[in-house]
């Protein structure tokens, strides 16, 4: 599971910079590193693309996972160069991005972010990285043939396709699977297109309540 | 006193809808006039609900002018830009109007239409939109909550006799059905010979079925539905007999017509469905010109 990102455009960065001219920039070695979009070589990239700008970058680094907590300390260890800059740049997902404000926050620095977080998804295989779950809270996987109609159909519908599938294809996107397609397929072989024929009620938008907060309740961590 | 679709629909009568296509702007001479033109020539007018994901003047409000005008209309209803709450909240309006039909349908995707950009709704899928329907008719809101008024509906649906794959677009045939649909508009259809095959398994449920018939106006319309428009097929033989039309105002237009209203005749002379939704989509004009052509004028 990585949290799969692009990078913005450069004119975005540029107009959020207009008043900054010192930069940090920090990169991320985990899922930015694998989607090319903040790791090392994309860090260096900016740090040039940011000179050509006439600012000036008093330093960098790539954080191993920008989201975790561990986050402050990096920035305490390079906090010399850090409190030289008017401003930070995260070449990160939004977990990073976020992470890194609210630390850098504490010494009056704004971030911005360089990327878009798109979505968390599965793969890297042969570059294709998808999105196979929302996180929506209310399973559905068991009626479906462990197939995600809330994420993999457009419309996320619950009772079957809707009449603009197409040999197979999504009316969205004609490159596009219909999910209700592979659902039933898959439901096919394995004995259960019954399950399909089944009514789905309404999703229910109050199981997880947004932003999510779960407390996981162990020994040491009780409510 | 005009008779209500559900009235028409259990009759035994062979069953006419056509529909009127809501503007884009506040411009509605034009549908006036074509309302004016069908509502006593059609047992129902169906007005479309943002039709395509093109944002025009409301369904809703199209009812109420048919209503008005002396007709019987049909509201569509999709989930594409609108929640549950707003759905219901827009059959109470439509039932103290006068407003007895409704068609549920899922909607387009948005990013076919004209503002790519908006957020898609699809709170609840066509399915759960009859239910919904239904839900209201028993005097309680999906919340559970108690109505001071119920709603009652002729509800109607939509369904692609020629999807392909066709299997998981029958299970939810069969889903509308289950959660109260009554009466099922289709997906243009050309091929007589399919969709008699489908009629044959429709037949075993007790629902109306309407035979969705689009006015061909070129052998080029035909082969851009044939590529571009999900579960439609014109044959080669209709498309050629657009394309050996001679080129001149009118004339191929003039041949849709007569291809409709002999698609039309067959459907009732033998009694394969029980009834016909006509779309001319844009040509509302030339329906009398279709119904005259089937023989039913």
């Amino acid at each position: 599971m990585k949290t799969i990102t692009e990078q913005k455009p450069f004119e975005e960065i540029e107009r959020c910079l207009e008043n900054e001219n010192n930069i940090y920039i920090i990169g991320c070695g985990t899922c930015a590193t694998m989607c090319h979009t903040g790791g090392k070589t994309e860090v260096l990239n900016m740090k040039e693309q940011l000179e050509v700008l006439g600012k000036k970058v008093v330093g960098w680094m790539v954080i191993p996972t920008a989201c975790d907590d561990l986050t402050g300390e990096a920035l305490k260890e390079d906090a010399e160069r850090v409190n030289k800059a008017d401003a930070v740049i995260v070449m990160a997902c939004a977990f990073g991005t976020q992470t890194v404000a609210s630390f850098a926050s504490e010494n009056g620095k704004p971030v911005y972010p360089a990327l878009n977080t798109l979505f968390v998804g599965k793969g890297g295989e042969s570059g294709v990285f998808s999105e196979i779950c929302q996180q929506c809270g209310d399973c559905v996987l068991a009626t479906t043939g462990g197939i995600c109609p809330v994420t993999m159909c457009a419309k996320g519908l619950l009772n079957g396709p809707c009449g603009g599938t197409n040999k197979g294809k999504c009316e969205e996107d004609p490159e596009r699977d219909c999910a209700w397609t592979l659902i039933y397929k898959r439901l096919e072989k394995l004995g259960k297109v019954d399950e399909m024929k089944k009514y789905h009620a309404p999703r229910n938008y109050q199981k997880v309540a947004r932003p999510g907060k779960v407390l996981v309740e162990t020994e040491g961590v009780k409510k | 006193m005009p008779v209500s679709l559900r009235e028409v629909l259990n009759s035994g009568k062979f069953v006419i809808s056509a529909e009127v296509g809501p503007p884009k702007g506040t411009n509605i001479e034009k549908m006036l006039h074509h309302i004016d033109l069908l509502r006593d020539k059609v047992d129902a007018l169906n007005a479309t609900d943002n039709q395509s994901s093109v944002m025009r003047y409301p369904s809703l409000v199209t009812t109420f002018l048919i209503k008005e005008r002396g007709g019987e209309p049909i509201l569509q209803m999709t989930g594409r830009d609108r929640n549950r709450m707003a759905l219901q909240s827009d059959l109470l309006a439509a039932y103290t109007r006068g407003i007895k039909n409704v068609v549920c349908l899922t909607g387009d995707s948005i990013r076919v239409g004209d503002h790519k950009q908006a957020k898609a709704v699809f709170d609840l899928d066509s399915v759960q939109i009859i239910k919904m329907v239904r839900q209201l008719e028993t005097g309680k809101d999906m919340g559970g909550n108690d109505l001071d008024g119920a709603v009652e509906f002729c509800v109607g649906a939509t369904v692609t006799p020629e999807a392909d794959p066709i299997e998981p677009q029958l299970i939810k045939f069969e889903k509308k059905i289950e959660a109260g649909a009554e009466f099922f508009q289709t997906q243009a259809i050309y091929d007589l010979v399919k969709f008699r095959e489908f009629m044959k398994y429709a037949r075993q449920f007790n629902v109306k079925i309407l035979a969705g018939i689009v006015l061909l106006v070129s052998a080029g319309m035909a082969k851009y539905m044939n590529e571009n428009v999900p579960g439609v097929f014109v044959p080669q033989e209709l498309v050629d007999e657009m394309a050996a039309v001679p080129k001149g105002k009118g004339l191929a237009l003039q041949k849709g017509i007569e291809i409709a209203g002999r698609m039309i005749k067959e459907l009732k002379d033998d009694a394969v469905c029980d009834g016909v939704h006509i779309m001319a989509i844009g040509k509302e004009d030339v329906v009398p010109d279709i119904l005259s052509a089937a023989g039913l004028v």
